[in-house]
């Protein structure tokens, strides 16, 4: 530890700090604009000059490290005159947007003229002007307003590992550039806008809504991938205006990708159903709650071979009431979801090992990572974020056996080509690689499933080293499906039970008298051969699963409801509600309606007892509420001992998604649909 | 490739004594005239010895800065694996320089000689002569010399027969004074933008490819061969104590007979203007002059009776600079050399920091406005003011080298901006403060 003094107070500060952050230790604030912890140093900006004793000049406190002794005075009148002095230069060629700036009221720039700057300004020649200029559909650049702080540069290059953002010309007339001259081609993830402390960089989908303090900020859990991004909401009458995470809560800090960021907009689509629909000779009629549920309950009353398709999105007090439901009143263990990843056969392989389950906090500490079939940047961006930072950070060793050429091969230590039958290959030619390294966290897609984890769970094993694994999924609630057990085979916690009929086995049944569709579409990849089944379908929009349904009910989306998600590295989250519906209910009232019309006693039917209940019954799920509630995530114990399943391992298949693309949702995205069709491919 | 001006007998003529030879830049002229001798020499001594020879000569960076050469080479790590390179500052861009070309022009060899013994020094391997994009034509003329060298032994492998291997490149810039600064011109030289790095870690220690570079001006190389063939201490009495050897003066303006001359250090500045310059032409009387490059303070021309060296200079409120001499005679507008030096800046801003990006744009439109006729006396104060708020506070001494000399031109000729204030019939009042 090092002693120094700043503004006569004695500080203690780690050898190696440096002085812009003990001061913040010390509780001092020194201003700057272009530092930015994690990012490389600039010492551009001169806002953070301080005076240091004996030093001949001020000197910038991003780039000075603490030495013993060092006399620090960051409110002599020197460094006032300088802060005050370089704000005023900067006013010169800022133009006087604020009124009609987005960024008003969140602005750096403001907050830091207000807090240290003048009040008039000197300058009464010409400003230099050029034209505000679009890059994508979601990305706006203000050249004038643009203070040069180069933390979208950055933030783009070293922290995405995109690097679409540069700088050209010189001097007053240097701008940041994109990647292709006039337009981005790039990861649209937003994170320049957000970073960027003044109005130069905005949102399109945001341009001129709002002022932010006319918002509701709601901090939940994004609705798209499996990585359990939190996304602070901005809600404006009810209406859901934009996504951040400026406020580095949750397990991603600021990272957000486009999907969580922007596409929030399914919410409000024009088609969002509203009314509950009936079909009546052939055709789907609205009708109202009441004869919907009738129609439902005397349906459910009759019984008979009865299939159910739960959904990976819905939270997990859905999924759980779901099969319970199913599994009591309806007397069935035909449940299944969509699965995308062969978490139980991970957790059988896993049982009386000493390797465990990694968690996203893992992608940025294990000191080596190894990726199997996966492109993490375009399906699973938060992890890949995590893994980019601690290779930059701590210098990890990164693996990569894939099919095609991923972006981890740029950062790898190794990076074979695969394909999805033969991977272990692969895998196996960098085994001595791997024994050099102290430990090792395993990301596998879908290429590994059935007798394959076991086979990369021995692999980890010969290895000699202590390995953790993450069974990477597509949805937001795919781990809450499997664990809350929308299995035919496993219930809830995964304990075994009769088993029923997967997922394809009810599409190819011909003799079903009931399908129960809840938050999915089935029917888009799979045909249906019951065609004298009665199909009940719970959905926000009319997909071709509902389109072939007898009842639709509307349902709400995650961002309209509360209740928890688990994340593919079985972390618990809460979903907290930010807009009320219009006219659809949540998945969970839905089916509490149902039973308590046909007499079924569920218990309370709301979120928090549901979640008792599961905190209380299903394996795991003993996770401190406190956690939840303030809005932290709460690692899930992952099971420890054999799960028996009949999962044939070639009915669980990742839909490969993009970043602009998961399932029906981001299929309603107006702004994703946009950036789709910009100019340009899909940054690779 | 001529000269600009025949020599003078008052010179002392040493890193310049092969101006004028007939093929001066070619390796039988400079074989024949005592050429590679301090290089064979040095491949006898060690490290420590060249470089104690070199500290011994006081030999200063002829480039602008002034610092220690010895000093410099001596902080280029011993023990390590890394690679170590040379990298020549030919992007003369300080405005009234002009030596570097000559030198690269008429006497290649000595340069490249330079080059070899700061390499046996260090231990450096390979080199990059950066020549500034506005000396395309050069390039062209060090790479046929190059390829001389190359083809007669004389660079590449086992050079001379030493058993010494270098290879030396030429780089082009692309127009940028920023280039001219040590860290900028390696960002240039590795293909990225040319802004300047944050330092420490010097180039020494961390330069061309983050590997241990020796960064020096073209001249002060040029002076390394004879230091090494006559001894530091030879060098270093030629000038005055901490100020040895010579340089070469580029002298411009209203004198009689302008040109680049080579003169000792600590010679008297009017003794030089007036000997070696030919005094003022057209019988007019000196009003101020820029003493090395326009990054200096101006000397009113009272304050110009003072030696020619680092130390004296510096302590005449100035700069002994990069030598590039700009004298003004009593016609000369100092507002419209004011004007002058700060669109230099203004263009030349790299724009990496904001008091310098800013703040010169704002001195050069402001003083176009003053030159125009539009000026407040507020104006005047202003000028000051805020090329104060540059000085110190920017990354490179960019900011500093625009702040200086428009301090200087403003206190010491206040009266003719006064006088074109006065001509704007609305001409406004005091100053608005800051703090």
């Amino acid at each position: 530890m090092v002693k120094l003094t700043i503004n006569e107070m004695a500080v203690e500060a780690p050898a190696g700090m440096l002085l812009i952050d003990a001061a913040k230790l010390a509780g001092i604030e020194i201003p700057a604009f272009c530092y930015y912890e994690g990012m490389a140093l600039q010492a551009a900006c001169r806002m953070c000059l301080v005076e240091i004793e004996k030093a001949p000049k001020l000197m910038a406190a991003c780039v000075v490290t603490v030495a013993e002794g060092m006399v620090v005075r960051t409110e002599a009148p020197a460094v006032v005159k300088a802060r005050k002095t370089t704000l005023e230069f900067l006013l010169t060629n800022h133009p006087l947007d604020c009124p009609v700036c987005d960024k008003g009221g969140e602005c750096e720039l403001q907050d830091m003229v207000f807090k240290y700057g003048v009040g008039e300004s000197r300058y009464t020649e010409v400003k230099v002007h050029v034209p505000e200029k679009q890059w994508s559909p979601v990305v706006f650049y203000d050249g004038p307003r643009c203070i040069l702080c180069y933390r979208c540069v950055r933030v783009c290059g070293e922290g995405m590992g995109v690097g679409a953002l540069g700088v050209v010309n010189r001097g007053v007339f240097s701008e940041i550039a994109p990647s292709h001259g006039d337009h981005l081609e790039c990861d649209e993830c937003g994170a320049c806008i957000d970073i960027c402390p003044v109005g130069a960089l905005t949102s399109g989908a945001y341009r001129y809504k709002t002022r932010p303090w006319e918002m509701e900020h709601v901090g939940t859990i994004c609705t798209h991938c499996s990585n359990g991004c939190k996304t602070t909401l901005g809600v404006r009458t009810n209406e859901i205006v934009r996504g951040n995470n400026r406020d580095r809560s949750g397990l991603n800090g600021e990272f957000l990708c486009v999907k969580g960021r922007y596409a929030f907009d399914f919410n409000h689509h024009p088609e969002r159903l509203q009314t509950p629909l009936l079909k009546v000779n052939g055709k789907l009629e609205e009708v109202s709650w009441s004869r919907a549920l009738q129609a439902v309950v005397e349906k459910f009353k009759t019984g008979g071979k009865t299939g159910v398709v739960g959904s990976t999105r819905i939270s997990n007090e859905e999924a759980y009431l779901l099969q319970k439901f199913a599994r009591t009143a309806l007397n069935t263990n035909n449940i299944d979801h969509h699965r995308s990843g062969d978490v139980v056969t991970l957790l059988d392989s896993l049982s009386g090992k000493a390797a465990t389950l990694g968690t996203a906090d893992d992608c940025y500490n294990t000191k080596a990572v190894l990726i199997i079939g996966a492109d993490l940047s375009q399906q699973q961006p938060f992890l890949a974020n995590q893994i980019r930072a601690n290779y930059r950070h701590h210098k990890a060793g990164v693996y990569v056996a894939t099919p095609g050429a991923v972006r981890e091969d740029k950062i790898g230590k190794a990076a074979v080509r695969t394909t999805d039958s033969d991977w272990l290959t692969g895998v196996e030619s960098m085994r001595e690689k791997l024994k050099g390294e102290t430990e090792l966290l395993v990301l596998f897609g879908d290429a590994v499933k059935g007798a394959g984890v076991s086979k990369l769970v021995e692999f980890g094993e010969s290895l000699g080293i202590p390995v953790k694994y993450i069974c990477l999924v597509d949805y937001a609630n795919s781990r809450g499906a499997m664990d809350m057990g929308l299995l035919p085979d496993l219930g809830p916690g995964y304990h075994g039970v009769e088993p029923g009929l997967s997922l394809p086995e009810m599409m190819a049944a011909t003799d079903l008298d009931l399908l129960w569709v809840v938050g999915a579409n089935p029917l888009r990849r799979h045909s249906f051969s019951s065609e004298n089944a009665f199909v009940v379908v719970q959905d926000m929009f009319l997909t071709e699963t509902a389109q072939r349904a007898d009842v639709v009910l509307p349902a709400a989306s995650a961002y309209e409801k509360n209740g928890t998600v688990t994340n593919v590295c079985g972390q618990v989250q809460r979903l907290k509600k930010a807009v009320e519906t219009v006219g659809a209910k949540t998945d969970l009232t839905i089916i509490g309606l149902i039973a308590r019309a046909m007499g079924v006693n569920l218990g309370k039917v709301d979120a928090d007892a549901v979640f008792a209940e599961i905190q209380k019954t299903v394996r795991g799920y003993n996770v401190p509420l406190p956690v939840i509630v303030t809005g932290g995530a709460a690692q899930t114990m992952p099971v420890n001992g054999r799960v028996s399943s009949t999962v044939l391992p070639e009915l669980i298949q990742s839909s490969r998604d993009t970043l602009f693309t998961t399932g029906t949702l981001t299929r309603y995205s107006k702004i994703l649909n946009e950036v789709m069709e910009a100019p340009g491919g899909l940054y690779r | 490739m001529k000269l600009y001006n025949p020599p003078s007998p008052l010179e002392t003529k040493v890193v310049s004594k092969r101006f004028g030879m007939e093929n001066s830049w070619k390796l039988d002229t400079y074989l024949a005239t005592g050429g590679f001798e301090g290089f064979k020499k040095a491949m006898g001594m060690s490290s420590d010895e060249i470089i104690n020879e070199v500290k011994a000569s006081s030999l200063r960076g002829r480039g602008g800065a002034g610092f220690p050469t010895g000093m410099k080479w001596g902080f280029v790590p011993r023990n390590t694996d890394a690679p170590k390179y040379i990298v020549v500052n030919a992007d003369e861009s300080e405005p009234g320089t002009c030596k570097d070309r000559l030198l690269m022009e008429h006497d290649p060899y000595l340069l490249i000689e330079g080059i070899l013994i700061a390499a046996k020094a260090v231990g450096a391997s390979k080199g990059w002569i950066y020549i500034r994009g506005e000396y395309r034509y050069l390039v062209d003329h060090v790479d046929d010399v190059l390829k001389e060298a190359y083809q007669r032994g004389y660079m590449g492998k086992n050079i001379a027969g030493t058993g010494f291997d270098f290879e030396l490149y030429t780089q082009i810039g692309a127009g940028a004074y920023e280039c001219g600064e040590e860290s900028a011109l390696l960002e240039s030289l590795e293909g990225k933008r040319g802004v300047p790095r944050i330092r420490p870690p010097f180039p020494a220690v961390s330069g061309a490819f983050q590997a241990p570079t020796v960064l020096n001006n073209v001249e002060t190389f040029c002076a390394v061969p004879d230091i090494l063939c006559n001894g530091g201490k030879w060098f270093a009495d030629l000038g005055t104590p901490k100020n040895g050897g010579t340089r070469m003066v580029c002298l411009a303006g209203h004198v009689n007979k302008p040109g680049v001359y080579e003169v000792p250090l600590g010679m008297n500045m009017m003794y030089f203007i007036n000997e070696l310059g030919g005094g003022m032409r057209g019988g007019k009387k000196m009003k101020a002059l820029i003493p090395g490059g326009s990054s200096c303070p101006l000397l009113r021309a009272d304050e110009c009776d003072i030696a020619m060296d680092y130390d004296s200079m510096a302590k005449a409120g100035t700069m002994l600079g990069s030598g590039g001499m700009m004298v003004m005679d009593e016609d000369t507008d100092m507002v419209k050399v004011a004007l002058r030096i700060m669109r230099f800046y203004k263009h030349e801003s790299c724009g990496w920091c904001i008091p310098c990006r800013e703040g010169t744009t704002w001195l050069q439109k402001m003083l176009a406005r003053i030159v125009d006729g539009n000026g407040a006396v507020r104006d005047i104060d202003l000028i000051g003011d805020l090329a104060k708020n540059m000085l110190g506070r920017t990354f490179c001494p960019l900011g500093d080298a625009a702040a200086m000399p428009t301090i200087s031109i403003v206190e010491k000729f206040r009266p003719e901006f006064e006088a074109y204030v006065a001509k704007n019939p609305f001409a406004a009042s005091e100053l608005v403060q800051v703090a």
